[in-house]
């Protein structure tokens, strides 16, 4: 029984917006899976329709097996959400709102109270308890949405990006809180705009774009994947067979054109001493491009992704 | 039915509560703006209408002015404040999101509508309790019947709060919150028979009259404080009651189809 499995999820929004197409996605329980993917992509609309905020146009969502339809309290009850948009009352203080919030889920009083200041203390809020949330800073409201999404102790936590806009060393301080939250045993789901965010949190990754998930994977296959380039090599005279050129891939395009496949972990340099040594003649290349890397850069608005990793 | 979870009995009242609870906190809160202008405003009713004014008009029905517009003044702060107090709170959380509060949480449509309404009916009841203290000042009201005064006081509370929730929900920008109050709560309230007895109308005015739901529960008000209604107060609580479920229905459908609130 998986912590979130969507089934044929399509999306269209009244005004024939579809934001998704047939999305499939499975996340087992205990993990830390990131959803990254270029602006306007669905990201949100899954969190919505998962959260119930937005309404499916056709397929199933469960939450540790509940259906959110048909067993919503279950469903419910099991789930926390970081929005991605401030959505707390302005007038109210920091800890009605958290109070408030566990009350919704039915949370007794003098248990909410207990929770309350540990989650407000671990988040570094709680001298901020009594203060109105309209005066709080961008980085302490994400927080509080974070403990006020805690306070009911979900077995699963969607984040739709958490760090937007907070700075390094109190990203930083999210990540040690969202590890260790993870390692107690909540499965954490995040979305997020840095590569590296998702590199050193998330065990897997889900990449969707234009309401289509196109990649699931663990991370480190990913980024292999991603710090891969391939290379599109014309040849002087036309091949009688397929060159072996030791690690690198090949693949004939057609006879005077092959591709090569360059890992991160391996050089242009090895490349073209196998070239010699197989006496193949290289009259000219190009970079082919890779959709990944494309939508990567769309996404993180990085052009070689594994610069950013620490 | 869908929505009842008798086995999550002790969470969904604690929903309840804590919901009825913030609801209450919101127009404390604010009682500068809820609270006082009602009192304000009835207070220069009672003044000019029932004092001044009163004191040259002679009896109505056999009670003086003042008497006669006490209760349909109560009432009329009850009805503008049941139904303000829902549609700018369930508004107010709309537009600034955090109706996604209770959206995301497992609170039942049922108990999100039941918090709101008792929102509207605690500060309803709470002006209309104001009012009629300062009404004490100007006349001397004695109560009739204590069952009818209330029960037609909190059903009409109930009524216009639920009357607010659907305006909220309908609800885009806030000009939509003070239309109906504008053009439809406050014309009718004075066309209910509040300030006169419809015996003093002409025939068609009067029948016309009739077709006004207000001016029913102004008079059913008015009977329980005075003993005496130009309409058979049986009809009057059909009517109330007829409105109340039909509002409640149109409610929780609302709410279960997401309307205003879900994408
Ligand atoms: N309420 C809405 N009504 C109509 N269209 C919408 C609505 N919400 C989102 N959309 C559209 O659906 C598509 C997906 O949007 P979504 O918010 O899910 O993207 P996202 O991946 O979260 O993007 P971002 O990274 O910018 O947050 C977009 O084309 C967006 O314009
Ligand atoms: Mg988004």
């Amino acid at each position: 029984m998986n912590a979130l499995s969507l089934r044929q999820l399509n999306k269209t929004y009244d005004g024939g917006v579809v934001a998704l197409k047939d999305v499939d996605l499975e996340v087992t329980p205990g993990d830390f899976y990131g959803l990254l993917g270029p602006n306007g992509a669905g990201k949100t609309t899954i969190i919505g329709i998962v959260t119930s905020l937005v309404r499916p146009t056709s397929g199933q969502v469960s939450v540790f097996g509940h259906d959110i339809l048909k067993s919503p309290w279950e469903a419910k009850s099991n789930l926390g959400l970081v929005p991605q948009e401030f959505n707390f009352n302005q007038f109210e203080t920091v800890s009605q709102i958290v109070l408030n919030q566990a009350g919704f889920y039915g949370v007794e009083h003098s248990v909410a109270e207990r929770r309350a200041e540990q989650y407000l203390r671990e988040l570094d809020l709680w001298d901020k308890r009594n203060a109105n949330s309209r005066t709080l800073s961008g980085g302490m409201k994400r927080r509080l949405m974070i403990a006020r999404a805690l306070i009911h102790e979900p077995r699963l936590l969607i984040l739709d990006e958490p760090t937007a806009g907070v700075d390094i060393e109190l990203r930083r301080s999210m990540w040690t809180f969202l590890r260790d939250l993870n390692e107690r045993g909540t499965t954490i789901i995040l979305t997020t705009h840095y590569l590296e965010e998702a590199e050193t949190l998330c065990r897997n990754i889900g990449i969707i774009d234009g309401g289509e998930i196109i990649e699931n994977t663990d991370t480190r296959s990913l980024l292999a994947k991603l710090k891969s380039q391939s290379f599109l090599l014309d040849i002087g005279k036309p091949l009688q067979e397929i060159p072996t050129l030791g690690d690198f891939p090949v693949t004939p395009i057609d006879e005077r054109t092959i591709e090569v496949e360059v890992r991160g972990n391996q050089t242009l340099t090895d490349l073209f001493a196998r070239l010699s040594e197989s006496g193949v003649s290289v009259t000219s290349m190009k970079n082919k491009s890779n959709r990944l890397e494309e939508l990567f850069i769309r996404t993180l608005g990085r052009t070689k992704p594994t610069q950013e990793a620490s | 039915m869908a929505g009842f979870y008798p086995a999550y009995s002790r969470q969904t009242l604690i929903a309840l509560r804590t919901l009825v609870g913030k609801e209450t906190h919101r127009y404390l809160r604010i009682w500068l703006q809820t609270l006082v202008p009602p009192a304000i405003t009835m207070t220069l009713y009672f003044v000019i209408f029932g004092s001044l004014i009163g004191s040259r008009v002679g009896p109505m029905d056999g009670f003086s002015f003042m008497e006669f517009i006490a209760p349909g003044i109560i009432m009329m702060s009850v009805i503008t404040n049941a139904y303000t107090n829902v549609v700018s709170s369930f508004f107010g959380a709309k537009f600034q999101r955090h109706i996604e509060e209770l959206l995301v949480s497992p609170t039942p449509n049922y108990v999100i509508l039941a918090g709101y309404v008792a929102g509207g009916v605690g500060r309803g009841l709470f002006t209309g309790l104001i009012v009629t203290i300062i009404a004490t000042f100007f006349a001397d009201l004695k109560i009739h019947s204590i069952p009818i005064t209330i029960s037609v006081v909190f059903l009409t509370a109930v009524l216009f709060s639920l009357g607010g929730f659907i305006n909220g929900v309908f609800a885009r920008k806030f000009d939509d919150i003070a239309i109906v109050p504008t053009f439809i709560l406050t014309p009718l309230t004075y066309l209910g028979g509040v300030f006169y007895s419809l015996s003093m109308l002409p025939d068609f005015w009067a029948r016309l009259s009739m077709a006004n739901p207000i001016l029913y529960m102004v008079n059913a008000f008015r009977y329980g404080i005075l003993g005496q209604s130009d309409i058979p107060l049986a009809t009057a609580y059909i009517l109330i009651l007829g409105f109340i479920t039909a509002g409640t229905a149109f409610s929780l459908w609302l709410l279960r189809h997401g309307t205003g609130l879900r994408s």
